[in-house]
């Protein structure tokens, strides 16, 4: 075996992101933070509680979490994502990627959609967050979840919450007026897009499903505009 | 179908089903015990040598890093017959991004953070990870994958070949596929009171609590491996991967419960992938069609550390009829990450060849593709020569003409234009082997009149508790929604995994024999149940492994119709149909879910799914989601699946054959076929990309 010599490598735990904007905030080296509290007492109060105090790496936000006010002190390098699934317990937004690539953790912020991958959820201070979880009114299914199990939407069901979420995203947009790359140019502008299968798989076209349920979702958002 | 209306074939909707769309089913990552905490793994930057040294210091001194674990001090495991498994153990880097360290930490970020910390450095040696035909490494190896001799061949192959009025010589590239399931591998171990707790993303928890033991050296009652939800395999996680051993380390290290969840940049090179294919294929014909002789060459990759060969000719031994045949398999140990299952191992790639080659052959003797198939059709397996338990490939590929109106079409290539765009339609045949493993089951009568069937499958997205609840309430004569199906721990009774279209027929083997012995004792009993119920159990070892006389296996017949853009070299399909003979169909709803999921991967396979084996980095580079293109909604139009309801008594109780895979088998080479009946250029290599049609369009290939 010819050795070719030696290199020094830090990029193991890379995980390919090395692109600028995507929401990663880690910083090799940073020196312990002297505000968040080395000590067991202070890791554990920066994972489960909300009494750590505010310092130079971590700031209070209250996000408004599918309906109730929720006051936490988050590490800044924390994204919505990690916040919903690691700090409220609120698992329904799943993790694909982790990069804004697949759609596995999309929910609302202010009524958007959004890949909560990319978004630093210090940044989010008094936005009103919609998961999967808060979908339904009280005891029952929101129809569009209703219309996923008549129409045998997923399989895994690890996309579904993202491609509810998004799915309502995306009738408030056409609704709104937003056009997408299929409507028509020609249509008038600020008028709600009807939603045929092709803008439907269009606007959700952001949301990866390796099962393959594609038509049945379209269907299911088809049983729901109509 | 029962007169009480259990619908064994009906289409009873996922049980799960509320739990998924809720967002209240959780998988592995998502198990928030008290105290857990992250851990994220280094993978190595290069692509061979040795760890000379690793820096931890840095890492440890962040805040929230509990442990940074190496081969120097993570828990010694003992030998691994899966030499994947071997993490942490020594110096050696045998491809590029092996694990070599994990650091333990607090939170996510804590962990992440102290991964990019850790230094460590190498001895780098030269690497060769490119895969050609006539690679000096290449050999042909005892088996392929599933025991499958690598060789076989009847007759005078190359002396037919050479004397046959119509002659297909033809060569076929498959890139390296990513399975890429929507839930990375993860898991979470807790270790607690001398137990060992494991919720692992797998396809198989019987499996991995058999591994865990032997590795760990521990008993395996003081195991529970639970795969309760399974956010999609596709083959990657049918056997134990990394991630479940490096959790169980950082949980034995720090005494804290342990998420691994791995990035999926990471995925390509830790969790295997398909291997890159090479296929000569040649068919020699009477003038008429009629195959006189087959050869299919077959050349691939394997990594250094193990020897995994894609069976891709072994389809071509059972389908179609020629008295002279040869197919063969040269594998090529690279400095690569192990290639291992995805969707129809052998089958995806080897019918893309065989299949393409025919819409060659059918084009040269100037026979309609679908006759062609017909010509062919043998009487027997022409490999083994049994007679096939049930072999219904003519009605599929007939229904399928019938009902993608074919009778319509004109054979002439790029015969058919709108605007910049061309139309063209294709055929391919899809076939997968019946396989079968043994399984225990319960059935429990219940006092109040509600049963209980415990098993441990697995739901990977299959619907694996719906449709054993219709096996079970079709057995027991009960309506369905009295009957409840437990499956995913590994506390339950063992099965064997979701895995080569066989998991529906192990598992349901088990339950139906355990549901038929409990009717019985139902039958048997007067007056009220006693308290406990009555019960009732199966093991299907002698039965379910018992060879057959018959030649088992489904078909189908796949039609697409694609436009091509001239401008851009885009390729859309516009219509998709399956047509399906797989035995008995258990569940129209999750069955249909299967066939078009499978056919939506195979139209992947054909268009936009590729990884590339980069010789200077040594490294996958499509190897995100960004980069790695699985199809999206705007690439798949509504797709049909059909099938025909087939008796075969040869294959189990429910009669049924697996559905998993066949999807994928035959799709990608009825577009490929579609685009050359649209374009006139025949590609050859997949998958077929804007660069590539847009130059084949330019000049003659």
């Amino acid at each position: 075996m010819d050795s070719m010599g030696s290199r020094n490598d830090s990029a193991g735990a890379d995980d390919g992101a090395g692109r600028p904007g995507n929401g990663r905030g880690a910083a090799p080296g940073e020196p312990p933070d002297p505000a968040g509290g080395t000590g067991p007492a202070g890791r554990s109060a920066a994972r489960h509680g909300t009494s750590r105090p505010p310092g130079r790496h971590h700031s209070e936000v209250t996000l408004r979490v599918n309906g109730t006010p929720r006051t936490l002190t988050v590490d800044h390098r924390s994204v919505l994502l990690d916040v919903l699934r690691e700090r409220l317990d609120l698992v329904g937004a799943k993790k694909g990627c982790d990069h804004g690539q697949c759609g596995s953790c999309t929910v609302l912020v202010d009524g958007r959609r959004v890949n909560s991958c990319l978004l630093p959820a210090v940044a989010l201070d008094g936005c009103d967050i919609t998961t999967v979880e808060g979908l339904a009114d009280g005891g029952a299914p929101h129809p569009l979840q209703q219309a996923f199990l008549d129409r045998d939407a997923f399989q895994c069901g690890y996309c579904t919450p993202g491609q509810l979420c998004s799915a309502v995203g995306a009738v408030a947009e056409a609704e709104a007026g937003h056009p997408s790359l299929v409507t028509d140019p020609g249509a008038p502008s600020g008028r709600p897009v009807p939603l045929g299968p092709d803008e439907i798989r269009e606007r959700l076209s952001g949301n990866l499903c390796r099962c393959g349920a594609y038509p049945n979702i379209v269907r299911a958002v088809e049983d729901v505009i109509r | 179908m029962a007169d009480t209306g259990t619908a064994l074939g009906a289409p009873a909707e996922r049980r799960e089903g509320r739990d998924k769309v809720t967002g209240s089913a959780r998988y592995a990552a998502e198990q928030n015990i008290p105290g857990r905490v992250h851990a994220w793994p280094v993978a190595a930057g290069i692509t061979r040598g040795t760890i000379r040294a690793i820096d931890t210091g840095t890492a440890l001194a962040l805040p929230g890093v509990l442990a940074v674990l190496t081969h120097d001090d993570a828990p010694r495991l003992a030998p691994a017959d899966d030499p994947t498994l071997a993490v942490l153990q020594d110096r050696r880097v045998p491809h590029h991004g092996w694990f070599v360290a994990l650091v333990v930490a607090e939170t996510l970020e804590e962990a992440r953070a102290g991964a990019a910390a850790v230094r460590v450095e190498y001895d780098v040696e030269e690497h060769d990870v490119t895969l050609t035909e006539d690679h000096p490494g290449a050999y042909t190896p005892e088996q392929a994958n599933g025991g499958n001799p690598a060789h076989r061949e009847q007759g005078h192959p190359e002396e037919a070949f050479a004397t046959a009025d119509v002659r297909v010589d033809a060569r076929y590239r498959i890139p390296p596929l990513h399975n890429h399931p929507m839930e990375p591998h993860a898991a979470t171990a807790h270790r607690s009171g001398g137990r060992l707790l494991v919720h692992d993303s797998s396809q198989g928890a019987t499996t991995v609590r058999a591994t865990l033991a032997s590795l760990f050296r521990l008993p395996e009652d003081d195991i529970t491996v639970v795969s309760e939800h399974v956010g999609g395999g596709f083959g990657s996680k049918g056997t134990p991967r990394p991630h479940v051993v490096l959790a169980v380390m950082a949980a034995l290290r720090t005494g804290r419960p342990v998420t691994v969840a791995l990035p999926r940049r990471l995925l390509p090179d830790a969790v295997g992938h398909r291997a890159p294919t090479l296929h000569r294929f040649r068919l020699g014909a009477a003038a008429d069609g009629t195959l006189v002789s087959s050869l299919h060459e077959v050349t691939t990759h394997t990594s250094r550390i193990k020897e995994f060969v894609e069976q891709a000719a072994v389809p071509s031994r059972i389908m179609y009829a020629a008295p002279h045949r040869l197919t063969t398999h040269r594998v090529v140990p690279l400095d690569v990450p192990s290639p291992s299952w995805m969707r129809a191992p052998g089958e995806a790639p080897g019918m893309y060849a065989l299949e393409s080659a025919m819409d060659e052959l059918a084009v040269a003797t100037g026979l309609d593709p679908v006759e062609l198939r017909i010509v062919n059709e043998p009487d027997t397996d022409p490999d083994s020569g049994k007679p096939f338990s049930s072999r219904h490939l003519i009605e599929c590929l007939r229904e399928g003409a019938r009902r993608f109106g074919w009778a319509q079409r004109d054979p002439r290539p790029r015969s058919r234009t709108e605007g910049p765009l061309l139309v063209g339609t294709g055929v391919a045949s899809a076939t997968y082997p019946v396989m079968v493993s043994p399984a225990r089951a319960s059935a429990h009568a219940l006092p109040d009149g509600r049963f209980a069937v415990r098993i441990n499958a697995t739901d990977i997205g299959t619907g694996a508790r719906t449709v054993l609840a219709q096996i079970a309430a079709d057995a027991l004569g009960v309506p369905l929604d009295r009957v409840r199906a437990e499956v995913g721990s590994s506390d339950l009774p063992p099965a064997p995994l979701a895995g080569g279209s066989s998991g529906t027929a192990s598992w349901g083997w088990a339950v139906h024999e355990a549901c038929t012995r409990l009717a019985a004792l139902l039958a048997a009993h007067t007056g009220p149940l006693p308290d406990g119920g009555l019960r009732a159990h199966a093991d299907t070892a002698g039965s379910a492994d018992a060879g057959s006389d018959w030649a088992r296996h489904a078909f189908g017949a796949h039609f697409a119709e694609v436009t091509v853009d001239t401008v851009s070299g885009e390729v859309r399909v516009r219509r998709l149909l399956g047509v399906y003979a797989a035995g008995r169909i258990l569940n129209a709803r999750t069955a249909r879910s299967q066939f078009i999921g499978a056919m939506t991967m195979g139209l992947g396979m054909a268009l936009t799914e590729g990884s590339t084996m980069d010789a200077a980095s040594g490294d996958f580079v499509e190897s995100d989601l960004a980069s790695y293109h699985v199809p999206v909604h705007a690439d798949v139009p509504d797709i049909e699946a059909h099938w025909i309801d087939e008796d075969d008594p040869h294959l189990n109780p429910m009669g049924s054959k697996g559905i998993g895979e066949i999807g994928i088998v035959g799709t990608a080479a009825a577009i490929g076929n579609a685009v050359h009946h649209a374009a006139g250029v025949r590609y050859r290599e997949l998958p077929l990309t804007p660069d590539r049609v847009l130059e084949g369009l330019a000049g003659p290939l």
